[in-house]
């Protein structure tokens, strides 16, 4: 459309793409033109939809992005079955409000992840066939309103560990996309909070089931962030996709999480737990990284169940999106 | 001149169908500039510009909000091509919400009384915890 010499008409065409940010010079060779990207991302540059980018940073942003946008539909699954078992109105409505926002939030993420080339109808076929994945505390079952309480306070905690230092993502889209997202957070985490102190406070068999709640998502909370991984290994810290290490956002999540915790009275099921104040570490079993990969490979206690309802409620509403898609009919 | 872009504004305003891609020859109208000041800022609204077409329209929004290099990319959208949603019963509706907001969580004397209950102390500020969103940090 523009003449881009008549906008720029200072420098040359060459010396002008290599101080400009995204384009990275369209006449350069695919090494070169690689080493400026490389060398943007690297010094905390951003990438738009629109710039070049090799196909290996699009790739892992893309897997990066799907994944946390399936976590986030399928993340709904368990919390919706307890809407209508929720004690008081008020905690139906909190409930209810949380389930849109992270349904919302999946509709937030497939929007960058299509931008990135993929359609959102392919990410649906392969969620449901089980060739990408979703987080493994969401393959689990919720059998008390006590799991409610620690799935909105402490799963999303140890989500919003992860998803803080995602606004620091070299890629624009999602990095704004989670100020956003980490705002609605914090409020879940509030809201579960609160009906777990709730509970705390609540009668003994209350605070029973409570600790048994927690009891049970302990380790799958241990095993959420993955097991240790190697920093100069990992390709979407290199390219800036993500910002910390598995095990420094465990770790993030064991300091702020574990005081609060056990201010309750509540007791963690891991008796090598603590922090060794001298390394400024906490210690802990290490978690069971054989249930990790049973359960994101969907053979969790849930896994096909929460699939089936997705493909069922896929094919229910399929005449909606076609009603969209359809041509306008002339008025009558 | 000026009767074509209050025609304009008013179509917008009245909810008329799309413009067409093209106005008229000889006729200026109004193109909205959003800027963003450096790499990876959301897109703010800059201002606007009148021009006869799109391609006008860019080279003035570059004059207008390029020239001190404030600016490291430009979105310039047709304001006839702008949807507006202002509907404040829609938009703040006049229900109690506050379940969706850090306000409806107060836990303070909730927490004392677990503590008392359980003989524990309050945690110490080793780490912020993330559920004080009343902290401008971590807006929108």
């Amino acid at each position: 459309m523009t003449d881009p010499l008549a906008l720029d008409p200072v420098l040359p065409p060459r010396e002008r793409s290599e101080r400009s940010a995204r384009r990275w010079n369209e006449d350069l060779p695919h090494d070169e033109r690689f080493e400026h990207f490389e060398a943007h991302v690297l010094g905390g540059g951003k990438i738009e939809p629109n710039d070049w980018m090799p196909d290996e940073y699009r790739t892992a942003v893309l897997r990066f992005v799907e994944m946390h946008a399936n976590s986030e539909l399928m993340g709904v699954l368990p919390e919706r079955e307890w809407i209508m078992r929720a004690p008081t109105l008020r905690r139906k409505l909190a409930l209810t409000s949380k389930v849109q926002d992270e349904v919302g939030h999946a509709q937030l993420l497939y929007r960058v992840a299509e931008d990135l080339g993929k359609p959102r109808e392919a990410m649906f076929d392969d969620l449901l066939a089980g060739k990408t994945k979703f987080h493994n505390v969401f393959h689990y079952p919720t059998r008390t309103w006590a799991d409610i309480g620690v799935i909105a306070w402490l799963v999303d905690a140890a989500a919003i560990v992860a998803q803080q230092a995602l606004r620091d993502s070299s890629y624009g889209p999602y990095a704004r996309t989670m100020q956003k997202i980490c705002w609605e957070e914090s409020v879940h985490i509030m809201h579960g909070r609160d009906v777990v102190v709730t509970l705390a406070n609540g009668t003994s068999a209350q605070r029973e089931m409570l600790q048994e709640a927690l009891n049970r998502w302990w380790g799958p909370l241990m095993q959420m962030h993955g097991p240790r991984s190697d920093r100069s290994k990992d390709r979407d810290l290199h390219w800036r996709i993500k910002a910390k290490t598995s095990e420094e956002l465990r770790q993030e999540f064991l300091t702020i999480y574990v005081p609060r915790i056990l201010e309750l009275g509540l007791t963690l099921p891991d008796p090598d737990l603590r922090l060794d104040e001298s390394a400024g570490e906490w210690r802990y079993a290490d978690p069971d990284w054989d249930e990790l990969r049973t359960v994101v490979t969907n053979h969790g206690p849930r896994s096909q169940e929460r699939l089936e309802f997705r493909r069922v409620n896929r094919e229910a509403t399929a005449w909606v999106r076609a009603a969209i898609l359809a041509e306008p009919r002339a008025a009558a | 001149m000026s009767d074509d872009i209050d025609q304009i504004t008013r179509m917008l305003d009245e909810g008329a169908p799309v413009a067409p891609d093209e106005a008229p020859a000889g006729v200026l109208e109004p193109f909205e500039v959003f800027r963003q000041e450096k790499d990876g800022d959301p897109m703010r609204h800059g201002g606007n510009v009148l021009a006869p077409d799109a391609e006008l329209a860019v080279h003035y929004a570059r004059e207008m909000f390029g020239r001190r290099g404030e600016s490291v990319r430009l979105w310039v959208v047709r304001r006839a091509d702008i949807r507006v949603m202002e509907d404040l019963d829609l938009l703040q509706p006049p229900l109690d919400r506050s379940f969706k907001k850090p306000g409806g969580y107060v836990m303070r004397d909730k927490l004392a009384a677990a503590r008392d209950r359980a003989g524990t102390t309050k945690p110490g500020a080793r780490a912020a915890s993330h559920d004080r969103t009343g902290r401008r940090g971590d807006e929108r």
